[in-house]
């Protein structure tokens, strides 16, 4: 359902519409602010069962003032792309009545991600639809951006292993790991990764100050992370007293010398065409490595990484914005990709500095 | 365009080059020394202790 409308210079432009299932969390949030601010993508409707009839500014502040509201799910109208940011396992099940409504869909959840039934069966709680598994693609572009042009089914990743997979990515593509090395990872996150429905850790009297492993073996984003790396990885995470981010700091062993330059190669190399990664490996300033609060709100990755040779180690730093870059970024990036729009449309903010807590 | 020394992106350095001072490559951020301007030649700048609060 492509629409007609005008872009700042005045001239017709061919808009694409969206609507949004589960917008009253914080991803659909982010969404919902994205699409706001996009140029060619205008929003239809925005679903939610607990807030159908309010206004999108009553549970989004930033979004006050917007003349939108919430309706029941049940009754979409057509259009040409779909996003779903409701919890684990509500995609899958209603996948085909996705498809009824629009050609394409990009789904925030778990539920796309990996590539085989026996991953979910494994990882998961198993798979309702697993015929669209092969259908479906990753949504990070850094990875899999050629398969994105024209994709019907698209998989946001998940936030902690999207920052894993941008810090080690280019040191596979480049062979300066081969897979058979130990890689010991460790993510700091914040809050907002448990979603705007909490429970009892999450109240603030609990979240507040702490520094809490979570998840510190065994953590489903390690599926991904072996997928698309081609090798496990020892996966820790803390909760920590941040609202927004996930910085990853991966602790590495080459089997072979490495020397700075090889390492700068390597991630120049992936990534300095990259319109949302930004390299920070010692450098100057205060902001030496990758740092959440520096990327807080943006679509934009920091990667960075220093060497240790007396103990034979290279350690990586990653970060991102959970939300953003980890989340509803990722999927407007990829949608832009998919539905042939300009990459970085909708997504050019770079962040505030100085700021607070992230 | 001269090469930075520390991760080899090209950096655009401005006409009035002097000898001893200091730019920063902006793909790296590494503070880089100006040591001759005839082509210009760039070293590691020599950075101040600090203890960052440790």
């Amino acid at each position: 359902m492509a629409v007609d409308s005008l872009d700042d210079g005045g001239t017709d432009t061919e808009a694409v519409t969206a609507s949004i299932i589960g917008g009253s969390g914080f991803t659909g949030g982010e969404l919902l602010r994205l699409i706001a601010g996009h140029p060619t993508i205008e929003l239809a409707e925005v679903t939610s069962r607990s807030k159908a009839g309010k206004s999108v500014g009553s549970v989004h502040p930033p979004l006050r003032g917007t003349d939108l509201r919430f309706t029941e799910p049940d009754d979409l109208e057509s259009v040409d792309v779909l996003f779903a940011a409701t919890p684990h396992g509500v995609s899958m099940g209603q996948i085909d009545e996705f498809f009824d409504v629009a050609d394409t869909v990009v789904d925030l959840s778990a539920d796309f991600r990996l590539e085989s039934e026996a991953q979910y069966d494994e990882w998961y709680d198993g798979h309702d639809a697993p015929e669209y598994l092969e259908k479906s693609e990753y949504a990070l572009p850094e990875i899999n951006r050629e398969n994105l042009a024209g994709a019907e089914l698209i998989a946001g990743g998940g936030c902690n292993a999207t920052a894993t997979i941008l810090g080690l990515y280019p040191l596979f593509e480049h062979e300066i790991l081969d897979g058979d090395e130990q890689i010991v990872v460790d993510v700091k996150v914040g809050s907002s990764e448990g979603g705007a429905g909490g429970g009892e850790a999450s109240s603030h009297p609990e979240r507040s100050g702490v520094v809490r492993p979570y998840a510190p073996t065994g953590h489903r984003h390690e599926a991904e992370i072996e997928q698309f790396l081609g090798t496990s990885v020892s996966f820790t995470c803390h909760a920590v007293d941040m609202v927004r981010g996930a910085s990853a700091t991966s602790h590495v062993f080459p089997s072979g010398p490495v020397s700075k330059g090889d390492l700068w190669q390597a991630y120049r190399g992936e990534y300095e065409d990259e319109p949302f990664v930004r390299m920070a490996a010692g450098g100057s300033g205060v902001y030496r490595y990758p740092e959440p609060k520096a990327i807080a709100g943006t679509n934009m990755a920091e990667v960075g990484f220093e060497l240790d040779p007396s103990n034979k180690r290279v350690v990586v730093f990653s970060a991102i914005d959970n939300m953003m870059k980890g989340s509803a970024g990722q999927a407007v990036h990829a949608a832009n990709i998919a539905l042939g729009l300009e990459e970085t449309a909708g997504l050019e903010f770079t962040g505030l500095h100085p700021v607070g807590a992230p | 365009m001269t090469e930075c020394v520390e991760c080899g992106a090209d950096i655009a350095l401005h006409d009035d080059l002097e000898v001893g001072e200091i730019v920063d490559c902006t793909t790296c951020g590494a503070e880089l020394e100006v040591v001759d301007t005839a082509p210009p030649v760039l070293e590691r700048a020599p950075e101040l202790e600090e203890d960052w609060g440790e």
